[in-house]
């Protein structure tokens, strides 16, 4: 993570209430008032306009007039109205949101409610598929996804992603342009289409979530606001797709991935591995939430699916009240499953260490050797980390030792990096402690 | 412009409970338009992903109350006067900040029908530590 220049303004002057709720009406009603938008007029920009201009006139409006009991539906009619208006006499029309201001939403003709009765439920849907497009870069879908799905600004995003304002913006016009130049219009594909777009949708929520999961980033605060827009994502999307099974395990497994995160670092940062960690700081709200949408999965027919895969490896710790109560064997089998459904050296991994803990260390180093000269994962620290525990395990300790040194210097971790230097020393005296394995964690992006 | 987003609060749990009317507790059930009212109502905060869980519950008729005097509980049965000063449900909700958690309770009452909301913050684990003098 590149170091980033300090927010310009951290200390906001005192807002008046009405300021605030504006600003919180925003990220409540913005997406839909966004999505309904982009439905009715076919062009982002002109429906985030649209919709900056109905926020400007509410600002006017209600400070003179007071807040409507139903905001949202203010805002809803007015958007309606800026938009027909604006199909209409599709000229320019400066200082429109006055004319608004001037007028009230009672005086709409009420055909025109007719014309834009669309399923709201739709128009967001639409927008999401927009906005996490495969054909943009996945800088580009973050961003784009967290400014008109979750509603933040631009300087929100940055500090998410510790980089600075402009940097951001770019990404959101380029990521406009390239919509744009390939006339991405709104649209509610079906069947294998739709399933590849949803595929698409979840791919952005999981990436957005390891970003703020990562313990590399380093300042737990910021991947918090990050996995807490995933969370928020993955529940409007399964709000959208309740019955759509891989949905319901994403949402799962980063429920139970997130309700490990206040027990995952100690009072110094330092990451705390999954079996170290002090299990009555798990989060069980989220814990029964995930265990539930498992539940759900499983009903639907749905296990298969990779996320579900990755959920149920997670409930696995979820379910142990202790770290020696944990199912390994089931782990195992899981993650068997999901090496045959998604192969990549990272599930390797994983599962070598399951199957190390399930079945002994030459089992786990079985799965683990041809995995040393794999070149995806050379300067992956976790590797060594591994090798250097199975081998512990095994007894073979000077080759752990040098294991356990080289990941010492491939982390950029410096907790990590002392964890690992330890145990090196450990195996150096002959009395290695039982150390934790570093954590198989759940899933392909999940180590850690 | 549109003003910022407030700074977001560290602590984004919150507990929003309705009071329940004369009619809850007298156990009528919801006319259908209602019924679909609290629908919609549920269907949208859904789709804002701010809930996390919720419940209602019955007719003070059909609980009890325990208090402790002097170190002595007592169970009386219900139902209780007051009917309007009772809990009818709760619903947590995940939000960024007070004033989104108010905005939704806002919601509530109006769209299922209810003369107050509480929205209370949900303590977190390192709400619950103890304090110590430094």
């Amino acid at each position: 993570m590149p170091v980033t220049e300090q927010s310009s303004a951290p200390d906001d002057p005192p807002r008046d209430a009405l300021d605030r709720r504006v600003a919180t009406l925003w990220r409540m009603e913005s997406p839909r008032l966004i999505a309904r938008l982009m439905r009715l007029l076919g062009n982002l920009d002109a429906a985030e306009e649209i919709a900056q201009d109905v926020f400007v006139a509410a600002l006017e409006r209600w400070r003179r007039d007071g807040v409507p009991e139903n905001p949202a539906g203010w805002l809803s009619t007015t958007g309606k109205y800026l938009a027909v208006d604006r199909i209409r006499r599709r000229d320019t029309q400066r200082g429109k949101y006055r004319l608004v201001a001037a007028s009230t939403p009672a005086t709409l003709e009420p055909d025109l409610d007719e014309v834009v009765d669309a399923d709201l439920a739709d128009d967001l849907l639409g927008l999401i598929f927009m906005a996490c497009h495969p054909m943009l870069s996945p800088d580009g879908r973050s961003a784009l996804t967290l400014k008109l799905i979750c509603g933040l600004g631009n300087d929100d995003i940055a500090r998410a992603f510790l980089t600075r304002p402009a940097t951001i913006a770019q990404r959101i016009v380029r990521a406009k342009r390239t919509l744009a130049a390939a006339k991405v219009r709104f649209e509610l594909p079906t069947g294998t289409e739709r399933t590849a777009r949803l595929d698409a949708v979840r791919e952005v929520i999981y990436l957005v979530f390891n970003e703020g999961h990562t313990p590399t980033s380093g300042q737990h605060w910021v991947g918090a606001e990050l996995c807490a827009e995933a969370l928020r994502l993955g529940r409007m999307l399964a709000a959208l797709t309740p019955a759509d099974t891989e949905t319901l395990g994403l949402l799962a497994l980063i429920e139970l991935q997130a309700s490990r995160l206040r027990a995952r670092t100690g009072p110094h940062g330092e990451p705390i591995l999954l079996e170290d960690q002090d299990r009555s700081q798990w989060d069980r709200l989220l814990v029964k939430r995930g265990l539930a949408g498992l539940d759900r999965v499983e009903q639907l027919g749905g296990t298969t699916g990779p996320y579900a895969l990755q959920a149920a490896i997670a409930a696995c710790h979820a379910r142990a009240p202790r770290a020696e109560d944990t199912d390994w064997e089931r782990i195992t089998a899981l993650y068997d499953g999901l090496a045959r459904l998604t192969p990549s050296p990272v599930v390797e991994l994983n599962r070598a260490v399951a199957t190390g803990r399930a079945y002994g260390a030459e089992a786990g180093l079985a799965v683990l050797q041809p995995l040393l000269a794999d070149p995806q994962l050379r300067g992956y620290h976790l590797l060594p980390a591994v090798a250097g525990d199975l081998w512990c395990r095994n007894g073979t300790h000077e080759r752990a030792r040098e294991y356990f040194l080289q990941a010492a210097t491939m982390t950029g971790n410096g907790a990590e990096r002392v964890t690992m230097q330890a145990r090196a020393a450990a195996c150096a005296g002959g009395h290695p402690q039982a150390g934790a394995a570093p954590e198989s964690g759940s899933g392909s992006g999940g180590i850690g | 412009m549109i003003p910022d987003r407030p700074t977001k609060e560290d602590d984004v749990r919150y507990m929003v409970m309705h009071y329940q009317t004369q009619q809850d507790e007298d156990g009528i059930p919801p006319s259908l338009e209602k019924q679909a009212e609290i629908g919609e109502y549920i269907q949208g905060m859904a789709l804002s992903g701010v809930f996390l869980t919720g419940e209602g519950v019955a007719s003070s008729a059909r609980g009890a109350r325990v208090e402790v005097a002097d170190g002595t509980t007592r169970v009386i049965d219900g139902p209780f006067a007051e009917a309007k000063e009772l809990i009818g449900g709760f619903a947590i909700l995940e939000v960024d900040s007070l004033d989104e958690a108010v905005e939704h309770a806002r919601k509530y009452a109006l769209q299922v029908g209810t003369h107050r909301v509480d929205v209370r913050k949900v303590n977190e684990f390192e709400d619950l530590q103890p304090q110590t003098s430094q």
